[in-house]
């Protein structure tokens, strides 16, 4: 059964507004009429979508791409700060030659620029990779709109596993199942997927590459398996086992397959993640009576409680740069994301939503994915760190859950 | 194929010119040269720096001429970045004992099997007794509240709550397994307390 990616388009939706935001304009592409995909307009999205810049209506009546050394006195009276021009072209092979060039306005410096021969199915990667670098020229930070994230949907009787750009667009199904699918984890190389899978009427292990459909048992043990997670070096899964009756978390060696047991306690050990260096590992325990995160070495032993406030914390995600742990937090009787500078252990609140889940981080750290419900219905929505600028990516049909954002991709 | 983009990105820059803005780059070594970044390129969508590899001039028709350079190959090249769809299907349940009831009933937030259950487990442990070929799967459930993950860990704890009792019971621990599908199939839709009693159960699924 062929799912396209019409099925799941997406819906950008920015509430609030930052302090500063960059200014920036796009002059339309030269060549690009035709095209079945709008470039400028993704570039537009994408970098608002960052929080980090505000666009400003280009200049009229003033054809200029790549090659064109602009006047760029009346784009500097517009505020623009920023100014991208390009073309595109159609090739010998069918493939499209996008180019583009990045002028800063204000010290009139040419800021450099690229040729992209994509693919039709491709243009909007060129569009988020012309996105991703202006976002690297005016921040000095990686930009995030090439990469991919997953996510499950839910319509009445199908699960779907979905890879999808980091806006959301162009889904594509990697996998169709009539039992549940939860928990998709990316690899650090962003070729596989790990994700708990019931098809077997029970949860079991897969990792899923991508690119070919095939697909590896990582884990069927008797009982429960799940909540995977690759170390940093991609060569050991972290996951929660039940070979002795509780929910315990374990190492499985992915060249071996051999598993150890990492904890040893009467209660819930699960959500297992390492931390960006791979020396520790963050969890979910019920030991102290209620649900609450701790930190263990590598190996396992003494672990250490993370989260003091409230009685429900779970879902652990840890920022690239190893400082911020989101969580979901149970307050009055709703579940909300929240983020905990590790340093101070200083808690914020990033939402309004009462069904926050699975908060995983942008691999530059600057935005947490996470799954709530708006309006009776299940959404998937970013937000910047501080909670300032929340983007909506709503599916349309079914309910959508379980986001994971993939790596950077080489 | 990274390491020779690179290599023919030096070559290039070293025997051309670098590109000035409105500059007509008419030579023939212009042209074959982006060629052949064309054809190294081909097939593999990387992309190129503007300022490492010469751009023609676009006035004429020399996009096409440059882009000649790979009409040998064969077609559109495959997009990196297509996902093909896998399709799982579930398996076939066994036969349970007729006319005994399937699923065990839990209070909010506890994980012990309830005396007024306690029958029905007996019928079950002496439907597997009977017959050591039998198989049975104690499905453990959650209600809708809180994370998937952790209700996973929550439904672990009613279906290792009936297996022990079935153990108690003298059912062999091969003929029983207890897993859990946590908060993700609930038997009853609704966010009521009706519901969620309802949900908050471990079903026995024989295969």
């Amino acid at each position: 059964m062929p799912l396209t990616g019409a099925h799941a388009q997406f819906r950008v939706e920015v509430s609030g507004v930052g302090l500063t935001q960059l200014p920036f304009s796009i002059a339309p592409f030269k060549g690009a009429d035709a095209l079945p995909q709008d470039l400028v307009a993704i570039v537009k999205a994408d970098l608002e979508r960052s929080g980090q810049f505000r666009h400003v209506n280009p200049v009229v009546g003033v054809l200029l791409d790549e090659t064109s050394r602009p006047d760029l006195a009346p784009w500097r009276d517009r505020t623009a700060d920023v100014l991208l021009t390009g073309s595109v072209s159609r090739l010998a092979d069918g493939r499209y030659d996008v180019r583009f060039r990045v002028w800063d306005v204000i010290r009139v410096q040419d800021l450099g620029g690229m040729s992209l021969p994509v693919t039709a199915a491709d243009l909007r990667l060129a569009a988020h990779r012309m996105a991703d670098y202006i976002y690297e020229k005016l921040t000095g930070e990686k930009g995030i709109f090439s990469t991919r994230i997953a996510y499950v949907t839910k319509t009445s009787s199908r699960y779907s596993l979905w890879v999808a750009d980091a806006d959301g667009e162009n889904a594509q199904a990697a996998l169709g199942s009539p039992e549940p699918i939860i928990s998709p984890a990316w690899s650090p190389s962003g070729g596989l997927l790990a994700y708990v899978s019931f098809e077997s009427r029970k949860p079991v292990i897969y990792s899923h590459e991508i690119a070919t459909g095939r697909r590896r048992l990582l884990a069927n043990f008797k009982g429960s398996n799940s909540a995977p997670a690759w170390s940093p070096d991609g060569k050991t899964l972290l996951a929660t086992l039940t070979l002795d009756g509780g929910s315990q978390l374990y190492s499985i060696d992915l060249a071996s397959g051999a598993h150890t047991r990492l904890t040893q306690s009467g209660s819930i050990d699960t959500e297992p993640v390492w931390d960006v260096a791979g020396k520790n590992i963050y969890f979910v325990s019920d030991r102290g009576g209620a649900p609450q995160i701790y930190r263990m070495g590598a190996q396992g032993g003494q672990a250490d409680r993370v989260t003091f406030s409230g009685g429900y914390n779970t879902s652990p995600a840890i920022s690239p740069d190893g400082r911020s742990l989101a969580y979901v937090a149970r307050v009055g009787g709703g579940y909300k994301l929240q983020i905990m500078d590790l340093a101070s252990g200083t808690v914020t609140s990033l939402t309004e939503t009462v069904a926050d889940e699975s908060p995983s981080f942008s691999p530059n750290g600057k935005l947490i994915m996470y799954a709530t419900r708006l309006q009776g219905r299940e959404a998937l929505m970013t937000t910047t760190l501080d909670g300032r600028i929340k983007t909506r990516l709503s599916g349309g049909q079914g309910d959508i859950r379980e986001p994971d954002w993939g790596p950077f991709l080489l | 194929m990274l390491i020779l983009i690179q290599f023919f990105a030096i070559f290039l820059t070293s025997v051309l010119i670098p590109m000035t803005f409105l500059k007509k780059t008419n030579s023939l070594v212009s042209l074959s040269a982006t060629a052949l970044v064309l054809a190294l390129l081909g097939g593999c969508g990387s992309s190129v720096n503007l300022d490492e590899a010469p751009v023609a001039d676009r006035t004429g028709t020399q996009v096409d001429t440059a882009a000649n350079g790979t009409s040998g190959a064969a077609g559109t090249p495959a997009d990196a970045r297509a996902v093909p769809l896998v399709s799982a299907d579930s398996q076939n349940t066994g036969e349970p004992p007729a006319s005994v009831a399937r699923i065990i009933y839990f209070d909010y937030d506890s994980y012990m099997v309830r005396s007024e259950f306690t029958a029905t487990l007996e019928a079950h442990a002496k439907f597997l007794k009977a017959d050591p070929k039998r198989r049975v799967t104690l499905q453990g459930h959650t209600d809708e509240r809180g994370g998937r993950e952790y209700n996973l860990a929550l439904g672990q704890k009613r279906a290792e709550a009936v297996r022990r009792s079935l153990a108690v019971m003298g059912v062999n621990d091969a003929q029983q397994e207890a897993v859990s599908f946590g908060k993700e199939k609930p038997a009853v839709a609704g966010s009521d307390d009706a519901a969620h009693a309802k949900n908050r159960r471990v079903e026995l699924s024989y295969r």
